[in-house]
């Protein structure tokens, strides 16, 4: 054997030291998968990490149906028909499991977000009754005091006789 | 033995002609041939924003962050809504605090009182990672931590990711940030988990006015790709050529 093939012998061993290193380093479900090599290059399992494993955590009115259906009907036939149970009650996550209890937002910032009156002509919003200047209207009470949010309509009374009791109106939600 | 130079420019020139068609040419196995038919009948997830519709409320920003646990106080969200109050004198006020988690419940932009006779249009505008079909956030990433599926979201693997922060810079929309927690890369994901069970993504679930839709591209009769083929429809940024997925109705010069 010449000694000249020895700088080949190195270069062979280095490229196979780093193959066997990449062989250990990149996880056997590396590839290029469906999405080709410039966008699809990833580890397989990290993609069904998004699509099984991550918890669902609004459930649906279907999913409040279940135990609750007198809340449902009545909201549905009101003018929130649109608002979703956990808009106002928090995610139902494994309710009654976990939590036991839904925090409900109750002060008057949730009620805001659409009621409080902007005059922006383009938008949807200024088209939605509200207050011009909502500290003027019974300052630090809670709406949900005299205003039920399952039947919001004064106009139909039969539908205000389910009178909203709230115990703590100081209780606000952290959103945790 | 000697080798003729004609003899071995011959052999050569035969081996790269071969190696070349070899490579070009393959014969697929029917498997392979069934995957390639099946691939292209996936879904293909748009979005559709009516900003019309857009009243402000955000519902959808609070609904996303309490969804995909993005820590609910932290500056820091995957969905935003943008205020944009434009005067009479043509002066555009634009302002996002907290990226609309709270609402917007006065009419104060950037902390100035306007009057109300002086606003000549104001809106609203719900913004998220647009789902690129050519996402430059991908091109860059030094490792594959982030990726295109093949129904068309742009997803992040995070025990993969470095923290590098080129998607980030690489993103034209600003749809990315670190994640306070887990300190990888963070971005929309149309709610992988929630539009692969056939649920709706949780800002779409959270809106009560009907502002953003979802859709499936490759669905002809779905509402969404409907409105995207037949009405007039147009997206953000359109000049950096990343093909966005997000369509918006009734967007304004205004609106970058």
């Amino acid at each position: 054997m010449s000694h000249v093939w020895k700088p080949v012998w190195v270069v062979l061993a280095i490229v196979g030291i780093i193959l066997g290193l990449r062989f250990i380093i990149v996880p056997p479900d590396f590839g290029i998968w469906d999405r080709g090599y410039m966008y699809g290059w990833h580890r397989h399992s990290a993609e069904l990490f998004w699509k099984d494993q991550f918890k669902v955590k609004y459930k649906g009115r279907d999913y409040c149906n279940n135990c609750h259906p007198d809340k449902v009907s009545s909201i549905l036939a009101s003018s929130h028909k649109n608002i979703q149970c956990e808009d106002c009650h928090g995610p139902a996550i494994d309710h009654p499991d976990n939590p036991p209890k839904l925090a409900i937002i109750k002060d008057r910032g949730l009620c805001l977000r659409c009621h409080a009156y902007l005059p922006y002509p383009t938008s949807l919003r200024s088209k939605i009754a509200g207050w011009p200047n909502p500290d003027e209207h019974n300052p630090g009470i809670a709406c949900v005091n005299c205003h039920n949010p399952h039947s919001p309509d004064f106009s139909k009374p039969d539908l205000n006789k389910e009178v909203l009791k709230v115990k703590d109106i100081t209780e606000r939600y952290d959103g945790n | 033995m000697e080798i003729k130079r004609r003899d071995f420019l011959r052999v050569m020139g035969a081996a790269a002609a071969g190696a070349t068609v070899g490579g070009l040419f393959r014969t697929l196995t029917p498997k392979e041939a069934r995957a390639a038919v099946y691939a292209t009948n996936k879904k293909r997830w748009i979005f559709l924003v009516d900003t019309h519709k857009c009243v402000g409320c955000g519902m959808c920003v609070r609904a996303c962050k309490l969804e995909n646990e993005v820590p609910y106080n932290d500056p820091v969200t995957r969905t935003w809504v943008e205020r944009y109050v434009i005067l009479k004198s043509g002066k555009a006020i634009q302002d996002t605090p907290m990226g609309g988690l709270n609402g917007y419940t006065a009419d104060d932009p950037q902390g100035q009182k306007i009057n109300s006779d002086d606003i000549a249009k104001a809106f609203f505008v719900p913004k998220l990672c647009n789902q690129c079909e050519k996402p430059p956030c991908v091109q860059v990433c030094p490792v594959g931590a982030t990726f295109q599926t093949a129904d068309g979201v742009v997803l992040v693997d995070r025990t993969w990711c470095i923290g590098c922060g080129y998607c980030i810079m690489a993103c034209p929309y600003g749809a990315r940030f670190f994640h306070p927690i887990y300190h990888t890369a963070e971005k929309c994901t149309f709610c992988y988990h929630r539009i692969s069970k056939g649920l709706q993504p949780a800002c779409v679930f959270a809106c009560p006015f009907g502002a953003r839709n979802i859709g499936d591209k490759k669905d002809p009769n779905d509402p969404v790709t409907k409105i995207v083929l037949t009405e007039r429809v147009s997206v953000l940024k359109s000049e950096y050529g990343t093909s966005p997925q997000v369509f918006y109705l009734g967007l304004d010069e205004n609106v970058r």
